[in-house]
């Protein structure tokens, strides 16, 4: 009796085990910032302080720009709604420090995928949004024409934490240039000063100085040379260690550029359904089983593009219509010439 | 329960508490940084920083070490907390008196004064000086000389360079000054103590200051020239000075708000130091026949200094810790070259904050040890 006792002690002792590892694997299943993210009610994002195009708040406090149509993008998939999203701005030298530190979990803020920043520091970079090269502006009346003009006592306005920096000094160091960087926390003071004559030429990327334009006293009287001295692909960043998290982040990216080279678009999306091509139907939730995989429905993917549209919409929208960069240049479509090339989603 | 142990337990208690704070604060970041896959060290200061720094005092550029890089923006810090002590001190001690001035006139403008500047948010100030300012100051080409050698423009003030020879010998010229100074100090101490004759300690020493390194020049083989800043053209519209010595208009625009705005309670501090020492004070010095200089020097400032000095010693610590905003105006300070750059691209936060707290800590403390020192050297002693 007494040995039976103990028998069936170790066996339930042995199932407990046992059912404590199922439950743990279980739930590392399910991510768990998708589980925070669902207990709140919104998603986090982290945005910067005023990119027209990118992400920009107008009078009322609406957030638009393609980077800002990431973030609307995960909450249409997760929370079922694009506008359930609180944004965070965030200074360039603040921004990793906020996501590290779990304040945000997704940073979409033009920020560029370098490698010791994707393996050093504790982030994850899960594609690229905007393909981007630094530039530099100058006054019309300066005379430069290319930046082989530049001569040594250049002065450059920058943003400061940002790989322009180390750009500015890699191409001024290759040309044998010396020159004065001056460098602000916040993109509108570098703005101001480079609006002011403090400096020669304003640098940063190409799309950053085509939207900082807008904001300069007089923008016809500048241009941006057409030299790029870097590669700058921008994409959205989340926190190193909840996989399922950056899956769902990635592919919410992929399904909107996938969903432009489908022809799938927010006025389609619902009649696709019906549609002959498998790859289609997937993509609107009407075959497959693609959303078990991050622990959603099947309909995540046609809420993004009812909700938010494909990539061609939000560019369009967000910059082409805002005469920042009418012309897409290398951020068409593959199968139209340009460089956006996502893995298929199936 | 003895006494000695009924005290000493609360003691232990509260070590504890703080032991379990810190603990918890420590095991809660290690093992978030753990999970993020970040590594804790300082082994990223030796590694080369790769970015430039606009303003400098020693020799740096991108190829040498982020420990250097902190370095710059210490001395950086360090040049504009010095600046604006001496700027906010001179400046508060004028309007300090200038408020207890008889002269209607003076009296409301130093009021007006400490008003108007106390009253504003010290960031707005700041931004007030570097953007209005900026935007007044003329383009390098159209710039007025200031004695055909210094030039005020919108990239900073250019003045002339000094090229010394023999620059050693100057310096020990300067400190044979101090030296003869003290010796005629002590000298003329004793003089009055013992026969009650004054020397004129303050003319001598100006003379020694003066004398003693201009015989350098004459005899001991120092001579000085001037690199006068020359106008150069680097495009169609953009000019630059070169060859002499640039200030840039962030420093200015940073020492200049932080003195104006620090001078007035400073100026606050004086005027509370010389009304506080009572008015029967300054009547017995007038009735042994003391002159209205004499009473101020050797009776009223030695008893307001010791009201001045510790609130002084707060204006002090707050002005050096203001300059950290900086930042905001792309003058490369601690905060902006180490807290901030090296920061975002080391990722390395943790680590460089605590440098950055570290220092600042160590700054003030020192300023506040130095302010204690004099306080006390000025204090009433009680034989």
């Amino acid at each position: 009796m007494f040995k039976l006792i103990k028998q069936l002690t170790s066996l339930i002792a042995m199932l407990a085990v046992l059912f404590t590892f199922t439950t743990e694997a279980m739930a590392a299943k399910k991510s768990k910032t998708l589980k925070n993210t669902q207990k709140k009610g919104f998603v986090r994002c982290g945005v910067s302080q005023g990119l027209p195009g990118f992400s920009n708040a107008d009078a009322s406090g609406n957030w638009t720009g393609v980077d800002v149509d990431v973030c609307r993008a995960v909450a249409a998939a997760v929370l079922g709604d694009a506008n359930k999203v609180k944004f965070t701005p965030l200074s360039a030298k603040e921004r990793f420090t906020a996501l590290t530190s779990g304040e945000i979990d997704i940073l979409s803020r033009n920020t560029t995928w370098t490698l010791s920043r994707d393996a050093d520091i504790g982030l994850t970079f899960v594609g690229v949004n905007f393909y981007d090269g630094q530039g530099f502006m100058v006054r019309k009346n300066s005379g430069y024409t290319s930046v082989n003009d530049f001569k040594d006592g250049i002065s450059a306005c920058t943003n400061l934490g940002t790989t322009t920096e180390l750009n500015m000094r890699d191409f001024f160091n290759s040309k044998g240039i010396s020159y004065e960087p001056v460098t602000f926390e916040k993109a509108d003071e570098v703005v101001a000063a480079y609006d002011a004559g403090r400096c020669d030429t304003y640098t940063t990327d190409k799309s950053g100085l085509a939207a900082q334009r807008i904001k300069l006293s007089a923008p016809d009287d500048h241009i941006v040379l057409p030299e790029t001295i870097s590669k700058e692909p921008l994409g959205p960043v989340v926190r190193q260690g909840d996989s399922v998290w950056e899956d769902i982040v990635r592919w919410s990216l992929n399904v909107m550029i996938e969903a432009e080279e489908y022809g799938v678009n927010s006025g389609n999306a619902d009649s696709m359904k019906s549609s002959d091509n498998p790859a289609i139907k997937r993509l609107v939730g009407a075959e497959g089983e693609l959303g078990a995989a991050f622990g959603l429905d099947n309909d995540w993917s046609l809420r993004i593009i009812k909700q938010v549209g494909n990539y061609g919409e939000s560019y369009k929208r967000n910059i082409a219509d805002t005469g920042i960069l009418p012309d897409r240049g290398p951020n068409e479509l593959w199968t139209r010439g340009g460089i956006l090339y996502v893995p298929p989603a199936r | 329960m003895n006494f000695k142990l009924k005290k000493l337990v609360p003691q232990l208690l509260t070590l504890l508490v703080v032991i379990i704070v810190f603990g918890f604060f420590t095991f809660n970041a290690q093992v978030n940084m753990e999970n993020r896959g970040i590594e804790f060290g300082f082994g990223f200061l030796t590694q080369e920083s790769s970015f430039d720094v606009q303003f400098s005092l020693i020799e740096y550029d991108g190829s040498h070490s982020y420990a250097r890089a902190y370095l710059v923006g210490l001395l950086n810090t360090l040049l504009v907390a010095f600046i604006g002590i001496i700027l906010s001190t001179i400046l508060g001690i004028i309007i300090g008196i200038a408020r207890l001035s008889p002269n209607y006139l003076i009296e409301k403008a130093a009021a007006w004064y400490v008003e108007f500047f106390r009253n504003i948010p010290l960031l707005l100030q700041i931004f007030f000086w570097y953007f209005a300012a900026l935007r007044a100051l003329p383009l390098p080409q159209d710039a007025d000389s200031m004695f055909g050698v210094f030039f005020l423009t919108i990239k900073g003030l250019f003045v002339p360079k000094f090229v010394w020879e023999n620059l050693d010998i100057f310096f020990y010229s300067i400190i044979a000054a101090i030296v003869s100074v003290l010796v005629i100090k002590n000298y003329a101490r004793k003089l009055q103590e013992n026969e009650g004759k004054q020397l004129p300690v303050f003319f001598i020493s100006v003379c020694l200051f003066i004398i003693l390194p201009l015989l350098t020049f004459l005899i001991g083989g120092v001579s000085l020239d001037f690199s006068i800043p020359l106008l150069k053209q680097i495009s169609n519209t953009s000019y630059i000075y070169e060859g002499g010595l640039g200030i840039p208009p962030e420093l200015i625009a940073l020492t200049l708000a932080l003195g104006l705005y620090t001078a007035t309670f400073i100026a606050e501090c004086v005027r509370a130091g010389i009304q506080g020492i009572s008015k029967g004070q300054k009547e017995a010095a007038a009735s042994i026949g003391l002159t209205p200089n004499q009473i101020l020097k050797l009776v009223v400032m030695p008893q307001a200094l010791r009201i001045i000095i510790p609130p002084t010693t707060n204006q002090y610590l707050n002005l050096t810790k203001n300059s950290s905003l900086a930042a905001a105006i792309a003058y490369p300070d601690i905060v902006l070259v180490f807290a901030g750059t090296a920061l975002m691209q080391t990722g390395r936060a943790i680590e460089i904050v605590s440098i950055t707290m570290l220092t600042y800590l160590s700054i003030s403390l020192s300023i506040s040890v130095l302010m204690n020192w004099y306080n006390k050297s000025i204090a009433i002693k009680e034989k």
